[in-house]
C-alpha cells in the first residue's frame, strides 16, 4: 500500500491549518460538525452557534426557511407511549406519517416504525411475524399488528453499547443519538433488543419540497450518511407539547402518548385501567412503549 | 352553582370544571371546552359535573351530505311520522342498519316528533353534536375511554387542548363496524436496498 502522502504529512497538513485557524481568529472552524464537542458537552453559546450554522446551511441546502430547535426536556416530564394492539389494523399510516415529519431517507428507504403482522393463534411470535405482507385491504382475517420502534427504554442497551457516548437517554425519557458524534460502528444497531435502530448505508436522498422544515438537532434534522438513527417520540412536537405525529395519523386511535408523571393523563389512564405489555420484558430494559388491549 | 373562574387559568381543572357547569346550566351554545375525565371534587368543593352533562368541543357531525339537515326540511307536517318497522324506500335507501338490526329501528335513536334531534333512552331529546351522548347508553366502556382519550382519535397537545372526534366521525352510526382499508405500501426488503 503506498498512499499518496503519508500519515506523518496528512497530520502535520492538519496540525498546522488548525493552528493557522486558531491563530487567525477563525472560530468557524470549530462550528463545523467535525470540530465541535459532543452536545452534551456544549456551552449555550456554543448551541446557539450550531443552530444558527445548521438553519444557515439547511435553509441553503432545501430551498426553505428551516427553523431548528435544540429545545432540551422539561422538568417534571417523562414521556411514554401505548398502543392499542385490538385497534391497530396494520395500514402504515403511521410508518409513512412519520417518514414525512421526520426527514427519514426516502431511498435508501429508511423507516422508523416496522409493522409487523402476526397469527391471532400464535399470538406475539417475532420469529413469525411478518413485515413485508401485503394486501387489498387490512386487516388480514387471522392476522394482528403489531408496530415496533424504538421503545425509549429506561434501561436502555443502545446507550450502552456506544463506544463514544453519541447517544443517550435525556431528561424526559427520550433516547437522542448526537448525529455528528456517531462513528457508525453500529454497535447499538446490534445491541437493541427491538430491531429499532436504522443505519444510512448510503446518502440519504430527501425531495426538497418534501423536507419537513421545522426540525430538532437531536430529532428530525436530515442526517447524513454513515450515522443512525431511530424514533425519537418526535422530539421537536412532543417538547412543545404537541403529540407525535403518529399518534395524529393513525385512522383508528391507537395510539397514545403523554406524560407518566400526569395523573390525568391518557397514558396513565392506560396504565391503571388497560391490560399492558412491553416488549421482552424479561431482558430488564423497561421501555416506555406500551402496548394495550383495548 | 360556582361562577366560571377568570379565564387566566384556563388549563386549571377546576376553573374547567366550573366552566363545564356553567355552561351546561345556562344553555349556552358554545361548548368549546375540553373536559378531562376527572371526577373527583375539586379541592375548593367546586361542584363535579355529571358525565352525561360533559360537554365535549367536537367538529360538526359528518351527515351523509350537507343538505340532509336540517332534517325537519322534509320531515314537516305533512310528513307523519311512520313507527312500523319497514325496509325504507321513499328516502334514506343508502341507510342498511347493521347494528343490533334486529332489536333496533329508527326511531330508537331519532326523535320521532322533533326530527333534527336524537333521542336517548330516558326520553331526553339531544343534538347530533352530542351523539356521543346516546352512543354512551349501550357502549358505555368506550364512552368511558373516549372520554378520557383513549378511546379514538386524538390531536392537538399532550398536555394542552385536544380536539376530539364524534365516534360517527369514525364509525357509520348505522353500520358501525370499522371499513378494512388499503395499507400503504410494504417495506423495502434490505436485499433490495441498494
Amino acid at each position: 500500500m503506498s498512499p499518496e502522502i503519508s500519515r506523518r504529512e496528512f497530520l502535520c497538513v492538519v496540525a498546522g491549518c488548525a493552528a493557522a485557524a486558531a491563530a487567525g481568529g477563525c472560530s468557524d472552524v470549530t462550528h463545523t460538525p467535525y470540530f465541535r464537542d459532543n452536545f452534551r458537552d456544549l456551552s449555550k453559546d456554543e448551541v446557539a452557534a450550531l443552530v444558527a450554522d445548521l438553519e444557515r446551511d439547511l435553509s441553503a441546502k432545501y430551498g426553505k426557511d428551516v427553523e431548528v430547535s435544540a429545545q432540551g426536556p422539561r422538568a417534571g416530564v417523562q414521556f411514554a407511549y401505548a398502543l392499542d394492539i385490538s385497534r391497530c389494523i396494520g395500514c402504515r399510516r403511521c410508518v409513512y406519517g412519520c417518514v414525512e415529519e421526520n426527514n427519514q431517507s426516502r431511498d435508501p428507504q429508511v423507516h422508523w416504525i416496522r409493522v409487523l403482522e402476526m397469527d391471532k393463534e400464535r399470538g406475539i411470535d417475532f420469529h413469525e411475524a411478518n413485515p413485508y405482507y401485503d394486501a387489498e385491504t387490512v386487516p388480514r382475517p387471522g392476522h394482528f399488528y403489531l408496530p415496533v420502534a424504538c421503545q425509549q427504554c429506561e434501561n436502555p442497551p443502545c446507550v450502552k453499547s456506544c463506544p463514544v457516548g453519541a447517544t443517550w437517554r435525556d431528561d424526559d425519557g427520550i433516547v437522542v443519538i448526537d448525529y455528528d458524534w456517531c462513528i457508525g460502528c453500529r454497535c447499538c444497531v446490534s445491541a437493541c433488543p427491538y430491531g429499532a435502530r436504522r443505519f444510512n448505508w448510503g446518502e440519504p436522498t430527501l425531495p426538497a419540497e418534501e423536507m419537513n422544515p421545522k426540525v430538532h438537532v437531536l430529532g428530525n434534522r436530515p442526517r447524513q450518511k454513515g450515522c443512525v438513527e431511530k424514533c425519537t417520540f418526535c422530539v421537536h412536537r412532543v417538547r412543545e407539547g404537541r403529540y407525535p405525529r403518529c399518534v395524529e395519523v393513525c385512522p383508528t386511535g391507537a395510539r397514545k402518548f403523554g406524560n407518566l408523571l400526569d395523573p390525568s393523563s391518557e397514558i396513565r389512564y392506560v396504565l391503571e385501567h388497560k391490560r399492558v405489555v412491553v416488549l421482552k420484558n424479561e431482558l430488564n430494559t423497561r421501555p416506555r412503549f406500551f402496548y394495550f388491549f383495548g | 352553582m360556582t361562577s366560571p373562574r377568570p379565564a387566566a387559568r384556563p388549563l386549571a381543572p377546576t376553573a374547567l370544571v366550573a366552566l363545564v357547569v356553567a355552561l351546561a346550566t345556562t344553555g349556552c351554545g358554545e361548548p368549546a371546552v375540553h373536559a378531562p375525565l376527572p371526577q373527583a371534587p375539586a379541592a375548593d368543593g367546586a361542584a363535579v359535573v355529571p358525565v352525561d352533562e360533559m360537554k365535549f368541543e367536537v367538529p360538526p357531525p359528518p351527515f351523509s351530505s350537507p343538505d340532509v339537515f336540517p332534517c325537519s326540511e322534509c320531515h314537516d307536517a305533512e310528513l307523519p311520522p311512520n313507527p312500523k318497522r319497514r325496509a325504507l324506500t321513499m328516502a334514506h335507501e343508502d341507510v342498511v342498519l347493521h347494528h343490533d338490526e334486529e332489536h333496533r329501528w329508527c326511531l330508537d335513536c331519532h326523535d320521532a316528533q322533533d326530527r333534527d334531534m336524537l333521542r336517548l333512552a330516558n326520553g331526553t331529546l339531544v343534538r347530533f353534536e352530542e351523539s356521543y351522548r346516546l352512543c354512551g347508553q349501550c357502549h358505555g366502556d368506550k364512552y368511558r375511554d373516549w372520554r378520557a382519550g383513549v378511546h379514538g382519535r386524538r390531536t392537538g397537545s399532550w398536555d394542552g387542548p385536544k380536539q376530539y372526534l364524534l365516534c360517527v366521525h369514525c364509525h357509520n352510526s348505522h353500520a358501525p363496524r370499522f371499513k378494512p382499508i388499503p395499507p400503504r405500501p410494504a417495506p423495502v426488503r434490505p436485499g433490495s436496498i441498494r
